[in-house]
């Protein structure tokens, strides 16, 4: 190993006066849009405008959890693309963001939720995605430390088994997207915050930032926990609603949980990670807020949830607890596409779902920006189905089910 | 933790109450178009700012109660029960 500081991987720029396309959001969604600009549409005079350092929004905060196993047609299709994306990631990027599909178990506790699982596999199969319910004894198979007695306040009743679905190192997904879109000629300008969008004559116009005034004619909203906030520069309305989610971590023990596992009906899924540590993650905070300040009230209701499941791991220890900001939409399905406003693109009201999106949504909005116009795959997605009325139905399988 | 100084039961920790989401003032519906009553279902403003909003008090009083909070510090700084002290 040499002693010698590691390069930089991504060049510091003065901000330019003019670029083609401005993303708002240095998140794994701003950095991969840049990336899929430069490598399929030959966009390179791009800039991506984060206001703290990138990644440090819900791209860190999230529980790195990757699946497909949605309960839409539409949904299952989309994730699915991502989760094709992330399987060749490392190679895209030749960055190591060390996916490992370890498989994703949604518990059933009652008969109702076994039967959504069942019309979740049904849905998943048709669309090719390998998906299925199990029983308990395979439950306990795949996962000896779960409390599969008969006994517990939520039996365990049978769980959907989804193996393509795992666990990734949300940070390097981060980093590989900001190297390699920065090789192609993007400029990821950080500690760079935007305070107004410039409109002329109903089309976007430029963006105004801490570091000076941007000329764009194209700009996309790429940011979560402040995507109502952003847009409201530009006069757009959002049906969004931010709230806190929080997650924690416990100290590393030996590797003994593989699969990814979830349980609805106990607000809570966890994973142990590469160094050994459990991270659990939970259902949004019950009230809107823009704070990210840890609640008591979280860690007990986690560690009530957890014991139900996995009572042998009462003597662990938390490390810390953080929370991230999820803009919630009413239906539970992201909004990307164009806004009334021509020129600025939305892709935002990513809920509790986002990371696992990040490559397919950058796909996608690179394509919409390239094309002019949102391609099949987010069709249905766009910002007007909540004025027609024309909602998706995600919230089944969207809900807590990470 | 936040509690809330509900004005029948005192200061409550909010996990008795149900949030509601903010203030919204609701078209007539036998005067509104589809689209404008979808706007006032699913639009939010969604500040970071001091938001006027409706939470119940599902666990004590069952009163509706109308409050300001800072969406960022969570501070609240005004409660009253909807529909004043006698409704």
């Amino acid at each position: 190993m040499s002693r010698s500081p590691w390069p930089r991987v991504w060049d510091h720029h003065e901000l330019a006066s003019s670029y083609d396309v401005v993303i708002i959001g240095g998140g794994v969604h701003g950095l991969a849009t840049a990336y899929y600009l430069a490598r399929n549409h030959g966009i390179t005079n791009v800039a991506v405008l984060e206001k703290s350092y990138i990644g440090s929004g819900g791209s860190g905060r999230n529980t790195a959890i990757v699946r497909s196993n949605y309960l839409t047609p539409e949904g299952s299709r989309f994730y699915d693309r991502s989760v094709k994306l992330y399987e060749r990631l490392a190679d895209d990027l030749n960055f190591n963001v060390m996916f490992e599909q370890r498989g994703h178990m949604t518990l059933a506790h009652s008969d109702s939720s076994l039967r959504t699982m069942r019309w979740r596999a049904e849905v998943n199969k048709v669309e090719g995605i390998d998906s299925s319910v199990i029983s308990p004894d395979a439950v306990r198979e795949l996962a000896p430390f779960l409390d599969t007695s008969d006994h517990p306040r939520y039996p365990i009743l049978g769980a959907l088994w989804h193996p393509p679905g795992g666990i990734i190192r949300h940070d390097a997904v981060v980093w590989g997207y900001a190297r390699a879109a920065n090789a192609m000629g993007a400029h990821i300008h950080q500690e760079t915050e935007v305070t107004g969008i410039e409109l002329a004559e109903g089309k976007v116009a430029g963006v105004h930032t801490s570091r000076g005034r941007i000329a764009s004619g194209t700009v996309v909203n790429c940011t979560a926990g402040w995507a109502s906030l952003v847009a409201a520069m530009a006069g757009v309305e959002l049906p969004i609603t931010t709230r806190p989610l929080q997650a924690a971590v416990t100290e590393p023990v030996r590797p003994f949980l593989h699969p990814v596992i979830v349980s609805g009906s106990l607000h809570t899924y966890v994973s142990q990670t590469a160094r050994g540590e459990l991270v659990f993650g939970a259902s949004v905070d019950p009230f809107a807020s823009y704070s990210t300040r840890g609640s008591l009230e979280f860690t007990t209701g986690l560690a009530n949830h957890v014991l139900e499941l996995m009572p042998a791991i009462s003597n662990m220890r938390l490390l810390r607890q953080w929370a991230g900001l999820c803009d919630m939409t009413p239906d539970f399905g992201p909004i990307i596409g164009p806004t009334p406003v021509e020129g600025f693109f939305v892709d935002v009201g990513w809920g509790t779902y986002g990371f696992k999106a990040g490559p397919v949504a950058g796909e996608a909005v690179a394509d919409m920006i390239a094309n002019g116009r949102p391609g099949e795959l987010i069709g249905t997605f766009g910002l007007d189905r909540f004025e027609a009325g024309t909602l998706t139905a995600e919230k089944g399988a969207a809900a807590v089910g990470h | 933790m936040l509690v809330i100084l509900c004005p029948n039961c005192g200061p409550r920790n909010s996990d008795e109450f149900t949030f509601q989401g903010e203030t919204r003032s609701r078209p007539d519906v036998n005067d509104t178009e589809p689209s404008e009553w979808r706007r006032y279902l699913y639009m939010r403003e969604n500040l970071a700012d001091w938001v006027s909003e409706r939470w119940f008090h599902v666990s004590g009083c069952r009163r509706y109660l109308m409050l300001e909070r800072h969406t960022v510090t969570n501070e609240i700084r005004d409660v009253e029960l909807v529909g004043g002290e006698q409704a």
